[in-house]
This record gives structure tokens, sequence and C-alpha cells, in this order.
């Protein structure tokens, strides 16, 4: 049997991400340097609603990329079956730029740890910070977020899914908890 | 999180689907952004063992599997076996275990024996990738022209394809017609008979398959012609009168480049022999993606490397 709950409503997510655009310009007093990178699938149009965002209340366009990073998971090994590589494109010189790494849930940080790992192979930014929707917590590595949206403190056993509706046609995070 | 179709081996792509097919091509777009970036390199395969095991001559097919396999950060072995007495297939079989042993992960072969891979792969508990069988398959050359048709005409269902020259010898042409057929391509065979082979042959097992005798009448309306090498030796053999008479025939002429039109891509899977199959001016024109298929080849095999290793 499966329980699932609505964590996150629609207007919940555009509020998240719009003050979550507030903190990425306030942080870097100015937007001047400032690169978005979405983390496939779902960063990606996370990364393009906080630079609507920003360029609804700054009048400002920032360059927003995407950043593959299966090419640098370390668990190729074990998970036997290759996954599907998505697409990079990213502004082409990173190098001095503020990179803001755009996730949809902050859990292991095994991908942040990849993407970190992937950024420095593409150029060397001034500074990389980590924008997330959810964090459910469970670190197994020492990374932590710059930017969130909501602290959920979950269970491993628990599933956050994060639904938008670029993707999934319909905005909302809802976790899901499977009974025994 | 999507996962790729599961396989052991690449040996051919007669037991390759559509679907399989389309996302090997989407790794390799993705290999390919990859291989424009300054630093060519991804830890996807750090600390795997690629043996090239190479019975036969080849430049850009080694290299190009060498340069994946660096690129995706594997360690790589090149084994060359040229006229030793490696050919016999009891020998073959002990190599491929000693290799085993030794830490191989991926072997990549390239055999004058149509089947060798097959071998290899029996005794083998890693992946094989054929780089080149006798005239039985080069499935890596294959996806790297579907691969370039696709980025420059955006598909290649329904497109005219001919493929022209030495078909009866050429595993090129058997995995690219595996490949064209079931992405939905129309292949047309142009050769002389005594480069051909029976008919019956090719459409036993591809009735899809359209036969002419006549590049003329074979390239109207054609989306891609594909000149396949001459080999010299054929010549010996008797089964053509000269080499000028094969080109005014078969060749890609001056005269039919301009027949051909800007919008028809030129294709060859190297080595040329220009002025034979295919002349200077075709292999440079503006339609010509000879070049392109060389750094393709590159991408496909790391899709490829990276796909077998999972």
């Amino acid at each position: 049997m499966k329980d699932r709950k609505q964590i996150l409503t629609a207007d919940d997510i555009r509020r998240a991400l719009v003050r979550i655009a507030h903190e990425i310009d306030e942080r870097n007093g100015g937007l001047q340097d400032v690169i978005l990178v979405g983390i496939p699938r779902r960063g990606v149009p996370l990364a393009e609603r906080v630079a609507a965002a920003i360029a609804d209340f700054e009048g400002v366009q920032v360059p927003v990329g995407q950043l593959d990073i299966t090419l640098y998971r370390d668990d190729l090994r074990t998970r036997g079956l290759s996954a599907q590589v998505g697409k990079t494109s990213i502004h082409p010189d990173i190098t001095g730029k503020a990179v803001v790494l755009v996730d949809d849930v902050l859990y292991t940080g095994r991908t942040v740890r990849a993407a970190l790992d992937a950024i420095a192979d593409l150029g060397r930014p001034a500074c990389i910070q980590l924008a997330v929707l959810i964090d459910r917590g469970h670190r197994e590595l020492p990374i932590r977020a710059d930017f969130v949206g909501k602290n959920v403190p979950t269970s491993r056993s628990e599933r956050v899914m994060v639904h938008l509706r670029d993707i999934d046609g319909a905005d909302e995070v809802v976790i899901e908890r499977t009974h025994q | 999180m999507t996962t790729n179709t599961h396989r052991n081996h690449v040996i051919d792509l007669d037991d390759m689907g559509s679907e399989e097919i389309e996302e090997i091509l989407v790794t390799t777009d993705s290999m390919k952004e990859v291989l424009s970036r300054e630093i060519k390199q991804v830890p996807a395969l750090r600390g795997r063992n690629v043996v090239n095991m190479f019975f036969e001559d080849s430049t850009r097919t080694r290299i190009s599997f060498e340069l994946a396999a660096r690129a995706l950060s594997a360690n790589v072995v090149n084994f060359t076996a040229r006229g030793s007495s490696v050919e016999k297939g009891e020998s073959l079989i002990d190599t491929v275990r000693t290799l085993q042993s030794l830490g191989a992960d991926i072997v990549v072969i390239r055999h004058s024996q149509s089947g060798a891979p097959y071998l290899v792969a029996r005794h083998f508990q890693g992946a094989v990738i054929n780089a080149g069988d006798g005239r039985h398959a080069h499935p890596t050359q294959a996806l790297l022209d579907l691969f370039t048709i696709r980025e420059r005409l955006g598909q290649i269902r329904d497109l005219k394809v001919v493929i022209v020259g030495d078909i009866v010898h050429s595993r090129v042409a058997r995995s690219d017609i595996w490949g064209l057929t079931r992405m939905g391509a129309h292949v047309t065979l142009c050769a002389p008979p005594t480069l051909l082979g029976p008919s019956k042959y090719w459409l036993a097992t591809w009735p899809e398959l359209t036969i002419s005798h006549n590049l003329d009448e074979a390239m109207q309306g054609a989306d891609v012609v594909m000149a396949l090498r001459l080999q010299k030796e054929r010549m010996q053999a008797g089964l053509l009168p000269s080499l000028r008479e094969y080109t005014r025939a078969y060749g890609i002429t001056p005269e039919r480049l301009a027949q051909l039109g800007d919008n028809t891509l030129i294709m060859h899977p190297g080595p040329m022999n220009e002025g034979v199959e295919i002349s200077p001016e075709a292999a440079t024109a503006p339609n010509s993606v000879i070049e392109d298929q060389v750094t393709n080849g590159v991408a496909v095999r790391m899709a490829l490397l990276y796909r077998l290793a999972g």
C-alpha cells in the first residue's frame, strides 16, 4: 500500500523559485556574472523558471545551460545497466563566472559530486553554488545547498517526487511512503 | 532513470532493432558534445581495460577506437597480430583466454575471417565489439553512417540511399543494409554483376532492396550515394575489365557529381581510391560528408563502449 502526500502545490513551487531567484541576486551582489546550470531532467526547467523570475524583477536575462552528469557517475559498475546519457549545453566560457547548479531534489549528494567534477572539466568558475527545490537530507558526502526551496525531513524508505508541468503535466511535489 | 537496452556484444546489426539503434544515436550525440570540449575526456570508464585486437591493417578504425576509449578514461592496449600465426581458430581462442586472464573488460576485434568475433565472444566473459570481420560485418561503420546521415538530413526513414561499388566483398555494405533498412530507408545496391553476386542472394535476406547495374538510373532522386572502396585485387581476379571502365560506369565522376545536385550526400567509408570509385571533386564537394563520417566514428564508438561497460 502506498501513502501519497502533497508537500508543495504549484503556487508553493512558484513562490519558492521566486525567493531563490532573489537570494541568488542578493548573494552574488548582482547578476552580471551568474550562470544557471540545470541538471537534467527536472533541474533544467527549474533553472529556466528561476531565470524567468530574475528577468521579471531585474529585467536581466541570465544565461541558462544544462549539464548532464551521467558520464561522471560513480555507480556505472554497480548499477549494471548503463543509463541513457543526456545533453550538455553550457555557456561556452564558465571561467570566472558564478555557476549556480539547479536540481530538483538534494538527497545523497552524489549527483552534485558528479556535477562538480563535470564543471571542473569545462572551466574554472569563480564559484559554484547549489540551488535545489527540495532538500530531503541523508547526505552521503560533505555537500550542502546554498539555496533551498523547502527542507523536507524524510526517511530513506520514502520517495520524494517533483512533478513539473514541462515534463509531467502539472506542478507539485509529493512524498510517497510504501507500507510493507 | 532511463536505462539502455542491454546487450553483451556488438558483432553485427542483424540483432539490433530500431529502438536500440535510436538509443545509440542519441548517446552518440552526447558523446560528440564531449569531443567538442577543450578537455575531451570524461571519467565514465575509468579503470576499465579495453584491448584492441587488430589482425588486419586499419588506420582510422583502430585510432578511432583508441581515441574513443581514451575519451572515456579507459586503459587501452593495442594488440596487433599482423602476419603472425594467430589466425587459426584455436590460437585465437588461446589469445582471448590470455586477455581474459590479464584483465581485459572489452575486446575490440578486427579480423580477416568472417565470424571470428563470434568465436571470441564465446570464449570471453567481457564485451566484444566487432571492428570488421572478413566480408561479414562492420557494425560501427554502419552506425556512424546512420548518425552522419541523420545529422545532415534530420532523418533516415524514407530516404533513398544508393550503395555503389564492390558490394559482394563488402562488410560495410552488409552492415549498412541492416542498419538502413531497420531505420526505414530505401536502399538500392548498384554494382556490376561480378561485384554484386546473384540478386536472389540479397533479396532472400532483404526483400525490400532495389538492385541495379546502372548508376545513372539508380542515383535518380537519391538522398545519399555511398561509394565503396574498389580493391585492386579484384582486377587480377578477372572481375573487372579495367579501372577506367569501372570508373566510367560506377565512379562518382565530376559529371555525376553535377547530376546529383547539392542536396545529395556523398559518402565513402574510406580508405578512398581517388579517381577510381570517387573523383577528388566529389570527395571534397560541399555535399560530401566523408570527413564527418571519420569524426563521428569516434563518438559512435564511445557510445558503444559506454553502453557495453554498464
